[in-house]
């Protein structure tokens, strides 16, 4: 009879199930075998089975691995020490099998045959190897061209969407400047000096597939200035879809900035009104698209709720140009990097130290000057200062 | 001899299939074929279809040699994976698109999650591989999914509608803006073993990272008291020390969050807000979360306008509708008492009944 009851009711149903994926490790692996066993425990107990970290790593680097240990090492012994692997992902996640199989290679010696594609950073997440075998895998994987990713107080691994390989909307070169970033940043992504984490995501457009608003204390989202491209054929051609262009799409329009003739079936759209919120562009991918003015709007501050609550990221800059070497995003990363390691207390983000120092102190420290792109509303309280020399 | 270190990723360059490399930043337009079938067309007039594949991240090493395979046969060695685990798979031969499909679905991949679609479930590690789970993630998610099958693969809602999950308050997945975030929590305090406090940890630090100032030292003791009145179950401290675990077969269970959104189109990003505070771990199949999950997701199809996100239609016809409609019991905990609370008081008599 099975060991694992509850998880092989897991195998059941259609969407695929990571049971099947634990059994298939387990036939080769040991490590496997006992996690699944572990996890079936805890399905049993409905608790956890693992230990608070502790500090393991590879030479030369702070962090990349995350240590685990099982609470139940009598009980678990091939998972008594089953430490993770960040290990950062190409920009994009792209792949050529060959890389793929590798990295299976590499990880059936080592570890635990089992892998995350992806971690909700973005990371390669390989699970699971003992101690002794962290510095023989990172060797391998190095000689295959792949480095760790970050974790502990440091600069995350950034990632990006897709952007210009395959989608139309890029207004940036995502890719490119995600892989820039990272590879500028090494040092702060590998060892850690920070307060706390920082992350960084970049998204090619305003629907941000990468959600980069809600996760990263630096967003860096593409947007246009000129004019939204209109192709007058094409939305005739939408004109006799099943689309309704009028309730659909500019009924919809936040800004009320478009008009649609039903009759000559043109389409117009008054450019200095719209807020480019991309509605329009996504139900018309053929006669819609992005002006030709490009770059990107910097927002800061975003982080999930540890420690006081969860933030979204505010408008940082509103249109920066991104042109390799992209030397003034570096500019202003940097200096975003020192206020925060300056004034920042341990565990605490950006996002929150800009709430308890003020935006105020922020914008001066990184030379930035106050504009209405940064607020939704003014303020409504009188509680506000004035700076020496303001008052004569 | 030095080992190498900090060279970073492989260059994404070397990772492109012709095609892309080809038309790089040259694609004009798209067309959404079908359930999981995009078709992208480049200035030059080149076609790619991207055939996009749920799957249960987890994966073994077979199973990634296997797609592997897949990819060599109808993609020239070539594939990607999405910002939310999905796989995609990119074909420059349009003649391999419907052989592959069929592959593909008779070894059970699923394809889908384009479109006005429930696509796959971002989500974290849960007691497959961490020390401060509330609630597993692969477990939920394959529950959640199997429930949710038919709106993976068809266009049958408003709009598309985004679920994560993430197994703690620290939130790996960022869950906080989805449609639908499941979120664990615990319900109880830390239960403080003093001898692994007085061994490893600093006192100081486990006491500043307490945001609600439960935590006092205990010099006596060499150890530290929680007042269990001003705890809200955070884990802040257990993740300083290990000392404080707050792991509970009965206190651990599930909040459901409603109404977020990341994309600015139409109206700006927002955070999710809590519709359930609570669900029992009942594994391996948490029927009361599915369930959940599954009224929520059918009531808002019944009742949202076309490309209506289900924060947009909520904010549309009121919190208090919400409740209703979904027979979803309103609580004290859904008022929020934390710092900024005013914030989300209503200041104004226009209500609906
Ligand atoms: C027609 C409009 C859109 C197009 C052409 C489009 C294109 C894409 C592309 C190319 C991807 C793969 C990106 C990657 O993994 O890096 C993607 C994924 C995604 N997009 Fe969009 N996007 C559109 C609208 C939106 C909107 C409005 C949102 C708002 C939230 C959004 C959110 C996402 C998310 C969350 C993913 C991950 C999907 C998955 O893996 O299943 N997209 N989209
Ligand atoms: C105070 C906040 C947080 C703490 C203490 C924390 C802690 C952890 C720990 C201990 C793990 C290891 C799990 C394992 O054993 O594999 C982990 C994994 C991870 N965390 Fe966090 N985390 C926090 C917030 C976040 C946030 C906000 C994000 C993303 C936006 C994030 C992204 C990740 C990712 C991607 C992983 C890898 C595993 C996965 O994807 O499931 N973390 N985190
Ligand atoms: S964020 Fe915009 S540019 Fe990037 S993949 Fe999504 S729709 Fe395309
Ligand atoms: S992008 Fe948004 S605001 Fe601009 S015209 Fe289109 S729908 Fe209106
Ligand atoms: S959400 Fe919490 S329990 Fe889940 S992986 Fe992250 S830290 Fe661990
Ligand atoms: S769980 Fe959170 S609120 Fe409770 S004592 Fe620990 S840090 Fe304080």
């Amino acid at each position: 009879m099975s060991d694992t009851p509850l998880l092989d009711e897991l195998e059941n149903g259609p969407w695929p199930s990571f049971v099947t994926d634990m059994k298939e490790a387990a036939e080769k692996k040991p490590a496997a075998r006992d996690l699944m066993r572990q996890l079936e425990l805890s399905y049993k107990e409905r608790v956890g089975h693992w230990k608070h970290g502790g500090i393991v790593g590879v030479k030369g680097y702070g962090g990349g691995v995350i240590g685990r240990y099982s609470d139940q090492p009598a009980e678990f012994p091939n998972v008594a020490e089953f430490h993770t692997f960040r290990v950062n992902q190409p920009s994009g996640w792209f792949y050529t099998t060959k890389v793929l199989r590798q990295l299976c290679d590499v990880w059936d010696k080592h570890g635990s045959g089992l892998t995350n594609f992806h971690g909700a950073t973005g990371d390669i997440i390989l699970l699971g190897a003992p101690t002794s075998e962290l510095q023989p895998t990172f060797d391998e994987l190095s000689s295959i061209g792949f480095d760790l990713g970050g974790s502990g107080s440091d600069l995350r691994t950034p990632s990006a969407c897709v952007g210009p390989a395959r989608c139309e909307y890029a207004c940036i070169d995502t890719l490119d400047i995600c892989n820039d970033i990272t590879r500028t940043y090494q040092e702060q992504l590998h060892r850690p000096q920070f307060p706390y984490k920082f992350k960084i995501k970049v998204s090619g457009c305003p629907n941000d597939c990468v959600a980069a608003i809600a996760r990263s204390d630096l967003s860096i989202i593409g947007t246009w200035k000129s004019h939204i491209r209109i192709d007058a054929e094409a939305v005739k051609q939408y004109a006799g879809s099943s689309l309704d262009i009028q309730t659909e799409v500019v009924d919809l329009c936040p800004t009320h900035c478009m008009k649609y003739d039903a009759v000559a079936k043109t389409l117009a759209i008054d450019d200095a009104e719209c807020n480019r919120c991309m509605h329009c562009i996504n139900l018309m991918p053929k006669a819609l698209r992005p002006g030709v003015e490009r770059g990107a709007t910097l927002l800061v501050g975003a982080k999930a709720p540890i420690v006081q609550g969860a933030l979204l990221s505010w408008v940082l800059v509103p249109f920066m140009k991104m042109e390799p070497p992209y030397t003034e995003l570096k500019a202003l990363i940097e200096k975003i990097f020192d206020w925060w390691d300056e004034n920042a207390k341990m565990r605490e983000r950006l996002g929150e130290l800009i709430k308890r120092e003020g935006m105020g102190d922020f914008l001066r420290a990184v030379g930035l000057k106050p504009v209405p792109q940064m607020i939704m509303r003014p303020r409504a309280n009188p509680y506000f200062f004035w700076r020496d020399g303001e008052v004569k | 001899m030095a080992a190498r270190t900090d060279f970073g990723p492989p260059d994404f360059h070397s990772m492109l299939p012709p095609v892309i490399q080809k038309n790089y930043g040259q694609w004009k337009y798209h067309e959404r074929v079908k359930p999981g079938l995009l078709k992208h067309v480049s200035e030059s007039g080149d076609e790619l279809y991207t055939v996009r594949v749920g799957s249960e991240r987890l994966l073994s090493t077979d199973h990634v040699r296997e797609i592997c395979d897949l990819a060599e046969k109808y993609c020239g060695g070539y594939l990607r994976f999405t910002s939310r685990h999905n796989l995609e798979f990119l074909v420059s031969d349009s003649k391999q698109v419907e052989p592959l499909i069929a592959d593909l679905k008779g070894r059970g991949y699923p394809v889908g999650g384009t479109g006005a679609a429930i696509t796959n479930i971002v989500h974290t590690q849960g007691w497959i591989h961490c020390h401060t789970p509330a609630t597993d993630a692969s477990g939920v998610v394959k529950a959640v999914m199997d429930d949710l099958f038919e709106y993976f693969g068809a266009w049958k809602l408003p709009a598309y509608c985004r679920i994560s999950l993430a197994c703690c308050l620290n939130m790996c997945g960022a869950v906080h803006c989805s449609d639908i975030a499941i979120l664990g929590i615990h319900r109880k305090p830390p239960h403080v073993n003093h001898d692994v406090v007085r061994a490893k940890c600093e006192i100081p630090n486990v006491v500043a990272a307490c945001p609600t100032g439960a935590i006092r030292p205990d010099p006596p003791n060499k150890s530290l008291t929680v007042n269990e009145e001003k705890c809200m179950y955070c884990g802040n401290c257990y993740t300083m020390c290990p000392g404080m675990p707050l792991a509970d077969a009965e206190g651990d269970g599930v909040s459901i969050w409603v109404g977020g959104k990341v994309s600015s189109a139409r109206t700006p990003p927002r955070m999710s807000r809590l519709a359930i505070p609570f669900l029992p771990n009942n594994p391996p199949r948490w029927p009361e979360v599915t369930d959940a999950v599954k009224n929520i997701v059918e009531t808002w199809a019944k009742h949202a306008h076309k490309h209506e996100r289900m924060g947009e239609w909520i904010e549309r016809i009121g919190w208090d509708r919400f409740f209703e409609l979904t027979n979803i019991p309103f609580t004290e905990q859904h008022i929020d008492d934390y710092t900024l609370a005013t914030e989300t008081f209503r200041s104004t008599p226009a209500f609906r009944w």
